[in-house]
Order: structure tokens, then sequence, then C-alpha cells
């Protein structure tokens, strides 16, 4: 039993010539086709350089561009002539001049002689396909293509437009059930045969010509109508991009080639003399009968694959620039904005850190400066300190800095006091959780022993720039998990609203808090705030706090209620 | 697209071809090797001024990532930099003693040349100081990246300026001629750059690195823009529009993807901060020929007597483009 070798050359024939003399090397008859747009010298020189083979022919020749009806032509001229020529052959293997085979030839052949009636060609019906280019899968067998996808793409994507707008259809030849798959395929003697001498190849042809890529479905479909035994899948290993385009395989991919233990793969780049002088392989006669596999080899593409569509979330960078109203959030990993804790309680920051192991920052967005959890002048990443560089692109300060220290959790101080710019990027960041107490700048305020009319206007402007900013959380775009309470209300239960956040932060890993941080004495601040409304500002704000409800100073530590999350 | 832009944009880059066909007329050729290009080659476009100490290594640099031919233009140089250019075997030079700045800073006397031998050819146009760094490039040749862009039919290839810095004040590197500068100047910013969209001309303008955080922090709008965009597949119609920052047609400029993917892009490494940084500042300060009459030069005169330390705790030392693509500097995108 033998097998014969069809193969597609339009470049590139100092390669080819060292394919084909692999093949025919290892005794395999080489039938050889040549874009007709090759010109003549380049032909006769590459005939000239294969005439000491005794079983390599050239077949008339057709013109191949892609994605037309030229190559499955190619393939029919080339396998009718092998089938005529060399009787002996059994199996029919379809290759370019691209294609390297990676383990001894004769591996192959046995693989294929243990498995005489089995056809190798992946064949799958369009319902099921996941790799169409442009959406068109079933379309490809009903509509028309008269136009170049790659010349005349605007008239292409017209034309598909307007049939599917009439509702034209072709009709597909009756008994035809389209399939599609890798146009590498490896058929038996039989049924090729039978497809090359079905009695109704004339109308089979006539209707695939006019099919989009005719050569990833002619065969695929035809072999379901003959084969015995159909094994949908290539024995040639070929990885494509998002956009169709085959993947190349350079010199630094020798070792994943050895290791996939795949019979044949392409496309090989053209200068990549380690691949070509590394395979084929010398058999190894322990691993004669091993089965290809191609994992790691899938896992490689699929990551470019993945990253080319996806790309890291958070990330901006001179090539990954998503527009604002593609994606849902900016920054990479979940962070917590707290706005009037720090106000409340004057050492929330190192108590916050201590219960949660997050990095919490100071007010990240003060007029100042930027106050990093360390106060440092330059944070991880380099970022600067500087207020007019961070507001200079305050949005990209903020996913920098999340990115940059992505393994951790990041929360940050926010307040009236602040630079407000970012509001509406936090609103809207599904990453972003934020956490208000209304109000709380009065604390400040209050503590600062000025008396209420002195600061009347200062109150009355950071009232008015909170108020905007509740405005714009409570907004329907507003896609953050937002939590917004008065300062009344927070001072009823402030430690119920602590455990929240620190389960919220931290997770599982959240403490009990075992010690409550110390709150500012308020026991002066409804008087204060009804002096303030006396001077005829109302700070509707903070809530209702009377002087009743004037709050203990020193919070009573409830225990961590033990409850079975739903979450 | 308006059609209105479209054509004001037609125009604005015929004028630039215009320009530079009148500038090149400044060009006058010491070595013409331009007949050795094959056509397949790969060529670099390179300007540069008073650069024997920088040239050997550069050089070297290139040939190893597997350019062909190099077209290089001396600005008046006084220095033995143009005796060593001449003398390479794969250098074309030409020299002109016409001022920088009316050149539009180079970009006219390159996209001269470009126009004339770059047609049809992958053309790396950077400075000296400037060394390309793509993926895989320490196991694939150039070539292999043209090939693979031609195939995946792109035409342009982004890579962003890195700024590199010593650890220590800057005066006391010592830089030889044809060290690597990368090993003295190996730390570079790992995070913080920021970027907005040109609405006009399409490109990513990006800004951040060492000298935005040191220099620039209190006066950000005139932070050097670190976009660059160095690797076309040249067609006779291009030109660049302000240095190798933006191009036109504008559609080379859209080496970013705006969906969420990441395209493959490479980084420039950029050895200005050597013990040769301190002359450089003083004298382009006051020949004022670079651009906007030399207001960065200025800036970093001011600014700590133009002897920065730019080394902070945070600093990453260079390793290779592995750890770039790691920190999200530059990508694989598709290429695997």
């Amino acid at each position: 039993m033998s097998l014969g070798v069809i193969m597609l050359v339009h470049t590139a024939f100092d390669r080819a010539e060292q394919m084909v003399r692999h093949w025919a090397g290892a005794g395999c008859p080489v039938v050889i086709h040549v874009d007709s747009n090759v010109p003549a010298v380049a032909f006769d020189r590459f005939v000239g350089a294969l005439a000491d083979l005794p079983d390599v022919r050239f077949c008339a020749r057709h013109r191949c561009e892609w994605g037309t009806w030229g190559l499955v032509a190619a393939s029919q001229q080339a396998g009718t002539l092998l089938l005529e020529e060399f009787p002996e052959v059994q199996h029919v293997f379809l290759a370019s001049g691209a294609c390297l085979p990676l383990r001894p030839i004769s591996e192959l052949r046995s693989y294929l002689d243990a498995r005489p009636d089995t056809d190798f060609i992946e064949s799958a019906t369009t319902a099921d396909v996941h790799w169409t280019i442009g959406g068109l899968d079933r379309e490809r067998f009903t509509l028309r293509f008269p136009f170049a996808w790659k010349k005349r793409r605007k008239l292409f994507d017209a034309f598909v437009k307007l049939q599917q707008a009439v509702g034209y259809k072709r009709r597909i030849p009756e008994g035809v059930v389209p399939h599609m798959g890798s146009q590498w395929w490896c058929l038996t003697r039989q049924t090729l045969d039978a497809i090359l001498r079905d009695p109704n190849r004339e109308t089979y042809d006539t209707y695939f010509r006019k099919v989009w890529i005719p050569d990833e479905s002619y065969y695929q479909t035809l072999a379901r109508l003959h084969s015995r035994k159909i094994e949908s899948r290539s024995l040639t290993l070929a990885k494509f991009d998002f956009k169709g385009k085959p993947h190349i395989f350079f010199d630094d991919h020798v070792e994943l080639l050895q290791r996939s233990k795949c019979f044949v793969a392409r496309k090989i780049w053209r200068d990549a003399s380690v691949l070509f002088n590394t395979f084929p392989a010398s058999g190894d006669p322990l691993h004669q009968a091993q089965e290809p596999n191609s994992g790691t080899v899938d896992r490689v593409f699929a990551q470019a694959v993945h990253r080319r569509t996806l790309g890291r979330q958070g990330l901006f960078m001179q090539s990954r620039f998503p527009s604002i109203d593609r994606q849902t959030s900016i920054a990479a990993a979940p962070y917590a904005v707290l706005q009037g804790l720090d106000d409340i309680f004057p050492d929330f920051q190192s108590w916050l850190t201590q219960q949660t192991g997050a990095v919490v920052h100071g007010h990240l967005y003060a007029k100042d400066r930027a106050h990093f959890a360390d106060e440092s002048e330059v944070y991880r990443g380099c970022i600067s300190d500087n207020a007019r560089l961070r507001d200079y692109n305050g949005k990209m300060f903020l996913s920098n800095l999340i990115w940059n220290g992505r393994d951790r959790q990041h929360c940050f101080q926010f307040g009236p006091t602040d630079t407000q710019n970012i509001r509406w990027t936090l609103a809207k960041d599904t990453q972003a959780s934020i956490w208000v107490v209304s109000g709380a700048w009065s604390i400040p305020l209050f503590c600062s022993g000025r008396s209420a009319s002195e600061v009347r206007a200062e109150a009355a402007r950071l009232q008015r720039i909170e108020d905007k900013f509740l405005k714009v959380l409570r907004s329907p775009d507003a896609r953050a998990r937002i939590k917004i309470m008065t300062l009344a209300q927070f001072v009823e239960a402030p430690m119920a609203v602590l455990q929240t956040i620190i389960d919220e932060i931290a997770g599982h890993r959240g403490l009990a808090i075992k010690e409550a941080p110390e709150m500012r004495d308020l026991a002066g601040l409804p008087d204060y705030l009804q002096e303030l409304k006396n001077q005829g500002m109302h700070p509707f704000l903070t809530g209702d706090i009377t002087a009743g409800t004037a709050p203990a100073t020193k919070p009573v530590v409830l225990r961590k209620p033990y409850v079975i999350s739903g979450k | 697209m308006s059609i209105l832009t479209s054509y004001r944009l037609r125009w604005q880059r015929k004028l630039l071809r215009i320009r530079a066909l009148r500038k090149g007329r400044e060009l006058v050729a010491v070595t013409d090797r331009t007949k050795d290009i094959a056509p397949n080659d790969v060529l670099l476009f390179c300007t540069f001024r008073n650069e024997d100490i920088r040239l050997p290594f550069f050089f070297d640099y290139y040939r190893k990532l597997g350019i062909n031919h190099f077209l290089m233009i001396d600005n008046g140089s006084e220095d033995a930099g143009s005796d060593f250019a001449r003398d390479q075997p794969d250098v074309s030079l030409w020299r002109t003693d016409a001022p920088y700045g009316e050149a539009r800073y180079g970009v006219d006397w390159l996209t001269y040349l470009q126009g004339k031998y770059a047609h049809g050819h992958w053309a790396l146009t950077v400075d000296v100081d400037e060394f390309f760094v793509y993926p895989f490039c320490d196991t694939r040749p150039i070539r292999a990246l043209a090939d693979w862009l031609d195939a995946s039919d792109l035409r342009s290839f982004g890579a962003m300026l890195l700024d590199m810095y010593p650890k220590g004040p800057v005066s006391q590197t010592t830089y030889r001629r044809g060290d690597d500068p990368f090993q003295t100047a190996n730390w570079f910013d790992p995070g913080n750059y920021f970027m907005s969209q040109n609405k006009l001309l399409k490109n990513l303008w990006i800004q951040g690195g060492p000298r935005a955080r040191s220099f620039f922090a209190s006066k950000p709008k005139q932070a050097p823009a670190l976009n660059k965009i160095p690797f076309v597949k040249w067609r006779r119609p291009y030109a660049y529009v302000s240095s190798t920052h933006m191009m036109l047609p504008r559609g080379l400029n859209l080496v970013y993807d705006q969906q969420g993917g990441e395209k493959t892009s490479g980084i420039l490494l950029h050895a200005k901060f050597l013990n040769t940084f301190g002359d450089r500042v003083l004298e382009e300060a006051k020949r004022a020929e670079h651009y906007k009459g030399g207001r960065e030069y200025r800036t970093y005169a001011e600014r700590q007597g133009a002897d920065p330390d730019l080394w902070c705790q945070w600093s990453e030392q260079y390793i290779n483009w592995r750890q770039l693509e790691v920190l999200g500097l530059m990508s694989k995108g598709n290429w695997a």
C-alpha cells in the first residue's frame, strides 16, 4: 500500500523543492500543481530542479486565488493525474509547498496502512462551526459571491447585504448536505476516486464553483456521500488567527512542534532554517505509533486569539485603547471608594488596613496631592503624587494605579474637598463599590473650632459638591455597587455598616471587628448643625441628627453574626 | 469621516510631500550604495548629528536585528561619526548643513529619501538613541516580523518610546564608544503612562514616564509624546506628520484596538539619559533647533541643572521584551 501526495505550490520554490524531495525520498509519488500566475521562467526552473525524481508529475495549471474555485480545480486535476499514473496509491494526501512533515514519512505511512478505510478530513455541518469569518457559514452555500473578498470588500459586503435583504437563496443540489472544515485532507483512493468520477460531478462542480471558499467545503461535503469511514480531523497541523489567516511557525516553535507529534504542519516561515533542518525528525522506534496530540499548540494559539480579541481587562496601552462605551470598567480589579468615613473616624485608614489587609489609600484625588497608602511621592508603577499630573488624565491615573497593583484590593477615600472630575468614571465602573456617608463633611468643620457663621459658606459649598456626586451615583447610568446613607443613619448603627464594608472588601478573609475605630466626639454636633440652620444654611445631607440621637463616642462592638452568605 | 476632512488631509499630505521634495535638494550624497538594496530588504532611516560615540553600537544592534540597509542623514556633524558611517558597507550616507528645525526636525529629509528608496519596502525610522524591541526579537529577525505583518495585511507597526535611565545621577554614568547603553541605563517606569486619542489623525497621544514625572509634572501638556509608529510598509504617498509620532494617510495610525483586544506592538528603548545628556541639553537649549524652539531642552536645563536622578524605588530593571509584555507596555497581540 502506498501514499501519494498532491502538492499545491505558488511561491517559495526552493522550499517547495525541499518538501517534494522529502516526500519523494520516502517513496511517495508527488503530483505538483503550480499556480498559473507563476511566470514561465520560475515554473521551468522549478520543473528542471525536480527533473531527477522519477515519481514526480506536474499537472495542468489553474489560477489559484484565495477563496476561489481554482484551488479545488487544481486539486481535482492533480488528484485525477495521481490516481491514473500511480495505481498502487491507496491514500492521497493534500499538502502545500509550505507544509512541513514533522515525523518521518514512514510513520505516517504505517499510520495510514493501519487504517486503510479511513478518510482523514475535517468535516462539520455549518451549524456546528464557530470559525467562520465574516459571519458567513450557512450563507456561503446559499448566496452568490461575484466579488473578491480580499480586493473588493465593500462590494462583497454590499452584495451579501442586498441578497439577504431580498431573501435570495441558491438551491443546494439534492442529496448534498453542506459541510466545512480544514482544506488539508488525506483521503482514501476509493473516496477520492468516487468523488472525481461521481456521475453528478458536473452538477456539484457547477454548484460549488459559486460557493464562497469552496476549498473548505467541496471535498468536506462530498466525502460525506462516498466515504465508508470519516475521521473528522486533519492530519495537517494548521492554526488560524481570528481573521482566518494561517498562523506561521518560526524557529522558536521547534519544541512545540516536536511535542505535538503531528505528522505535518503548516505554514512554515520561509526562512525558518532551524525547522527545515530539524524536520522531518528521525524516527524514534518507541514512539512510532504515537497519536498526534496538538493540545499545547492549540493552547498557545488560542491564547493569541484571546489576547487579540479580548485583551487584558483594565489595561490601557499603545495597542489597546478600548473606547469608553465599549467597556464596563476601566479597572483591572475591584476597588472601593469610601466617602465620609475618614471624617467620622480619624484613624480610619490604618484601622481598615488592619481589618482587611487591603491597600487603603488616603484621598487620592485631594487638591494638594495624591495621598497614596504609604504617603510616598512616587507610588507603584512610578505614579507621581503630583496633583496637576494626576488631574491631566484622572481616569488613567486610576486605571494605572489599579493595573500596577492588581494583585491587591485597593480602597481610597473620596470627598467633596477633592477634585471631582473622576465622579462619572467611578459611578459607571462595574469594578467599583462606592460607600458614601453623606453630610460627614460637617464633622471636620465642627471639629475645627470655628463658629457656624464662619463656616457657613464652606459648608454650603461642600454640600453642593456632594449633592452633585450623589445625583451622579443615583443616575440610571451608574453601574458601580453603590451604598449611600446619611450621617444620621450611619451613627445609629456604625458597626453594622463597617462590618458590611469589611466583608465586601476582604470577602471571606474579613475579620470580625474586634476593636472598633475611635469615633470623633460628636456630642455638640446636633447643636452645631442647628446653628448652621439658624444661619440660613440647611445641611440636608446629614439627615436628622437631633440632640437625643447624639451618638456615643465609642461604638459598641457587636459580635459578627454567623451568616451563611448567599454570595 | 467627512469628505471635507478627508480632502483636507489629502492636501496636507500632498503638501508635506512637495515640501519634502524641496528640502530633499539640501541633501548631498556622501556614499550612495542604494543600488545594493534588494527587493525584499528591510531598510532603516535615521538622521543624526554628532553621534560618533553612539553609532558603533547602533549599527551593531540593528544589524543583529536583520536590517539590510541603512539610509543615514548627517546633519552637520563635527565629529568623526560621519566618516565612520560612510565606511560601513551597508550604509548610504547623505549630508546637509541646513537647519534641522526648518526641515521639520529632519522629517522632510527622511520623507524625501523614503519616497525615493523605501517604496514597497518595510522601513524602520528611528533616532540614533532609539532601539527597537518587538515580540520575539530575541529569536526572530525583523524579516520575520515584516513577513508576518505582510501575511496579516498590516501596513504599520507601533512602538512606544520607553525612556531608560541609570540608577543615580545621569552624569555619573560613563558611556564609552561601542558600549551597550542599557548596561548602565537599564531602568524604566513600568506603569505611569497616560493616553488620549487624536480625533483628527486617529493616533493615540501617549505621555508619561520619567520625563513627565520629573520635568513636566506641573505642565503635563508639554510632556513629550511617546507614541511612535516607526515600522511601516512604505508606499510613495506616505508621510510622517510630526516626527514618527503620526502619519498620513491616517489609517496608518490605527496601531491600536478599540474593541478591547490587543494589537501586536513593540517598544523603542530610549537611551537618552546617559552622561552625554547634560552637554547635549545645554547645546540644544542654545541651538533651539528642536521641537518648539527646543522648549523641551530648556525645561531640562532649568530643572536639576540637566543632571537628574530619575531612579525611584518603583523603577523596573530591564530584562527582556517578555518583561515589557507582562507589564503591559507592549503586546504580542495575535502573533504567537
